[in-house]
C-alpha cells in the first residue's frame, strides 16, 4: 500500500481507475504494492516467468527487444499484463529509462481476480489495449 | 566502566542502529577488515524487539530441535531469529532461551540472543548516541549526533521501519490508539474494540485480546490474506488467526472488508462508520476503543532532503540490488529497510527482507559488497571441481539457509573461467546476477511457484545472456535426485565439460 491521501489522489488521476469510487480507490491502494526501481533496472525480463502487473506512478520505462527500444511508457501507463494474460514469459525487456521509477504492482496470479472484481477497470484496460493495437497498426501501414 | 566506544570523529563507515540488521552488518564488516563506527540512540541492543511485538511472542520460529545440529550452517534455516556468525559459538544464540511454551521465542529470548551475539561477536555500539542530521561533503558525509559530529565515506542506516504511521486520509484516525501505544491488555477487559487493519499486527492484537475484549471488529478495505493461501510469511500468520476462526464460525467477533469512512467520539466511546468494499453497504459501530494497526514507516530523518528518494507508505528508500540509495551513492541500508529493494518479486511474492530471517543474509552480502567494492577486500578463491558442480548446486538448493530464507532473492553463484576453473562466488542478489554482464556463470536459488510449490530455479549465463530454468519440485524438497542431477548437467553442457 502506498502513502495515504497522496496515493489515493495519485491513483484517482490514473485513467485505468477513472471510474472507481473513493472507497474502491482505497481498496486499490491496499491491494497493490508500491515499488521503486533505479534507472537502468530491468523490471520485466524477456523469457523469465513470474512477472507482475505494473502501473507507473512516476518515471519512464523503455520497452526493449534485443536491446532495441520499441516504445516508452510513462505515468499512468501500465505494463506486464500481456504475459500474465497469455501465461507466457514476457517477449520484451522493460527497463527503467527515467528513474527512480515508482509503480503500483500486482502479482500476476492476482490480476484475474482483481479485474473480474473491477469490470470498469477491465473495460478501461481493453480500451487502452485497443489504442495500442490501433497505434501499432497505423504505424505499420 | 569502560568508556563509550566510537567517539565522534572520522571513520571509513558509520552504521546507524543497534537492531539485528546493524549488529549483523557490523559483525561482518569487522571480519572483512572494514573499520567502522556503530551508533544508536537506544540504550542497548535489540532494535524494535525492545518494544514489539506487543503480545511478546515473535512470529518467526526458532526450532529447539531440528533436522540439523544447532550451531551448524544447516541449522540456520530452522532458526529464523538468531544472527549468523562465523563460528558455532556465535550461532543459534536465541535457542538457549527458548521455553516449552512455543517454538516462537518470546521478546526477551530474542533480546538475549541479540545481546549474546553482540557480546560474543565483540560488536561494539555507541549507545545513547542520537543521529540528528546528515550532510554531504567532498569526502563523503558528515553525521551530526547528540554526542558530536562524525565523518565517513559511507553510511549504513539500519534504523528499522519503526515510526508509527497513521493514514491521515481516514477522518478522525487520530482518535485511535496506534499499535505502538497500545494500553495494557487489562484495560480492554469487557470492552468492544474496533481494530483498523487486517495484517499481522491487527491479528496479533485481536488474538492477544481474545480473553479480554467483549467483541473485536477488524476492518480494512482489502480481503484478508492468510500466509497459508499465499505461501508468504508476511501475510496473516496462522498463529494469530483464532479471531478469524471465531468470526467464521459465528462466535461474535467480526472480520470485515470495509473502508473506514469516519471515526468520531461517541456517547460512551467512539463511533466508527464503515463502507463495505467486497460487499456493499455502510455499517456503524459504537465501540469503547479504536486501535490503529496501520503499520510503521522508516524514520529516515533528513535523508530525503539530501536527495534520497523515498517511496510508499513505509517511506522506504529507493535502492539498488545491493541496498544502496539509488539516488545518493554512498548511503546504504541494512535491516528491514532493505525490503525496499524488490528483487525479482516473482509472482508478486515479496522477499523476506522485511524480517530478520531474510535481512540477516542481506547484511552479510552487503558487508562483503562494501568490503570488495570500496575497501579492496579480496575473497579467498574457492574452486569447485568441475565434476562436483552439479551436486554442489543441488546441495545448495536443498539446504542452503541463504536460499531457503530468501527464495528468488539471493542465489549461490559459480563462475566458469576460461582456463576451465569453476570459482565459487558465494551469494548475490539474484536480480544483480541476471542483469549483470559477465563471464559464463550459473546461479541457483529456489522459488515458490503460483501453486505454492517450491522448486529449484537455475539461471545460466552464456555469452552475456541469462536464461531461466525452473526445475521439477520434489515432495521431500530433496533436489539431489538422479533426475535433478541429469537435468542440471544437461543445462550446463558446454560450461563444465
Amino acid at each position: 500500500m502506498a502513502k495515504g491521501t497522496e496515493v489515493v489522489n495519485q491513483i484517482s488521476g490514473i485513467g485505468l481507475f477513472a471510474d472507481l469510487s473513493h472507497s474502491q480507490l482505497e481498496g486499490v491502494a491496499h491491494t497493490f504494492e508500491e515499488e521503486s526501481f533505479p534507472e537502468g533496472h530491468r523490471i520485466l525480463r524477456q523469457g523469465f516467468g513470474g512477472s507482475s502487473f505494473h502501473i507507473i506512478l512516476d518515471g519512464e520505462v523503455s520497452v526493449q527487444v534485443g536491446g532495441q527500444e520499441r516504445r516508452r511508457f510513462a505515468r499512468g501507463d501500465f505494463f506486464g499484463e500481456i504475459s500474465i494474460l497469455l501465461g507466457e514469459a514476457p517477449s520484451a525487456d522493460i527497463v527503467v529509462a527515467v528513474g527512480p521509477l515508482r509503480s503500483l504492482t500486482l502479482g500476476g496470479p492476482k490480476l484475474q481476480e482483481f479485474l473480474t472484481a473491477h469490470p470498469v477497470v477491465m473495460y478501461r484496460m481493453l480500451q487502452a489495449e485497443a489504442r495500442r493495437v490501433h497505434d501499432t497498426t497505423q504505424w505499420q501501414s | 566502566m569502560s568508556p563509550k566506544p566510537y567517539p565522534p570523529g572520522n571513520y571509513p563507515v558509520i552504521v546507524v542502529g543497534s537492531g539485528p540488521g546493524a549488529l549483523q552488518t557490523s559483525y561482518c564488516l569487522s571480519r572483512l577488515g572494514v573499520e567502522h563506527a556503530v551508533i544508536s540512540v537506544e540504550p542497548g541492543p535489540g532494535g524494535m524487539f525492545r518494544r514489539f511485538p506487543n503480545f511478546d511472542r515473535l512470529i518467526s520460529w526458532t526450532k529447539p530441535f531440528a533436522p540439523a545440529k544447532p550451531g551448524t550452517r544447516d541449522y540456520i534455516r530452522y532458526d529464523m531469529n538468531s544472527l549468523i556468525g562465523d563460528t558455532a559459538a556465535h550461532n543459534a544464540l536465541v535457542r538457549p532461551y527458548m521455553d516449552d511454551v512455543s517454538y516462537f521465542p518470546s521478546r526477551s529470548a530474542m533480546q538475549k540472543g541479540l545481546r549474546d551475539f553482540a557480546q560474543k561477536g565483540k560488536v561494539k555500539v555507541r549507545y545513547g548516541c542520537d543521529w540528528e542530521g546528515t550532510r554531504k561533503t567532498k569526502e563523503g558525509f558528515k553525521v551530526t549526533t547528540s554526542d558530536g559530529v562524525y565523518g565517513a565515506k559511507l553510511l549504513v542506516f539500519a534504523v528499522g521501519v519503526t515510526k508509527p504511521w497513521i493514514p491521515s486520509y481516514i477522518p478522525g484516525i487520530k482518535l485511535a490508539t496506534h499499535y505502538a501505544d497500545l494500553l495494557p491488555a487489562s484495560k480492554y477487559s469487557g470492552k468492544r474494540v474496533f481494530i483498523v487493519g487486517k495484517r499481522n499486527s491487527a491479528f496479533e492484537v485481536a488474538n492477544g485480546l481474545l480473553t479480554r475484549a467483549s467483541q473485536l471488529i477488524l476492518a480494512s478495505p482489502s480481503p484478508l490474506k492468510v500466509s497459508l493461501d499465499v505461501a508468504h510469511p508476511e501475510s496473516a500468520r496462522v498463529v494469530y488467526l483464532q479471531p478469524y476462526e471465531d468470526a467464521v464460525l459465528g462466535g461474535g467477533h467480526l472480520v470485515l472488508d470495509a473502508t473506514i469512512t469516519k471515526i468520531a467520539r461517541g456517547r460512551n466511546g467512539f463511533r466508527v462508520t464503515t463502507s463495505g468494499t467486497t460487499r456493499p453497504g455502510d455499517l456503524i459501530f459504537d465501540v469503547d476503543e479504536v486501535i490503529a494497526t496501520t503499520g510503521f514507516e522508516a524514520p529516515l530523518r533528513d535523508l530525503a532532503k539530501l536527495g534520497v528518494s523515498l517511496f510508499g507508505q513505509k517511506s522506504l528508500p529507493a535502492q539498488t540490488n545491493f541496498w544502496e540509495s539509488s539516488t545518493v551513492p554512498g548511503i546504504y541500508f541494512a535491516g528491514s529497510i532493505t525490503q525496499g529493494s524488490a528483487g525479482l518479486n516473482k509472482y508478486g511474492r515479496q522477499s523476506n527482507s522485511g524480517v530478520v530471517h531474510g535481512f540477516r543474509h542481506n547484511a552479510r552480502v552487503l558487508a562483503r559488497h562494501i568490503a570488495t567494492t570500496h575497501y579492496g577486500y579480496k575473497p579467498r578463491r574457492r574452486l569447485i571441481a568441475p565434476e562436483d558442480v552439479t551436486s554442489f548446486l543441488l546441495s545448495e538448493a536443498s539446504r542452503s539457509p541463504e536460499i531457503w530464507n530468501q527464495k528468488s532473492y539471493l542465489a549461490r553463484v559459480l563462475a566458469f573461467e576460461d582456463n576451465g576453473e569453476v570459482v565459487d562466488q558465494w551469494f548475490q542478489p539474484l536480480a544483480n546476477f541476471v542483469d549483470s554482464a559477465g563471464p559464463p556463470a550459473v546461479a541457483i536459488t529456489i522459488e515458490t511457484d503460483p501453486t505454492g510449490t517450491i522448486r529449484p530455479a537455475l539461471y545460466v549465463r552464456r555469452l552475456g545472456n541469462v536464461e531461466e530454468h525452473i526445475l521439477d519440485p520434489n515432495i521431500l524438497s530433496d533436489f539431489e535426485t538422479d533426475d535433478h542431477q541429469a537435468k542440471v548437467s544437461s543445462l550446463l553442457k558446454g560450461l563444465v565439460d
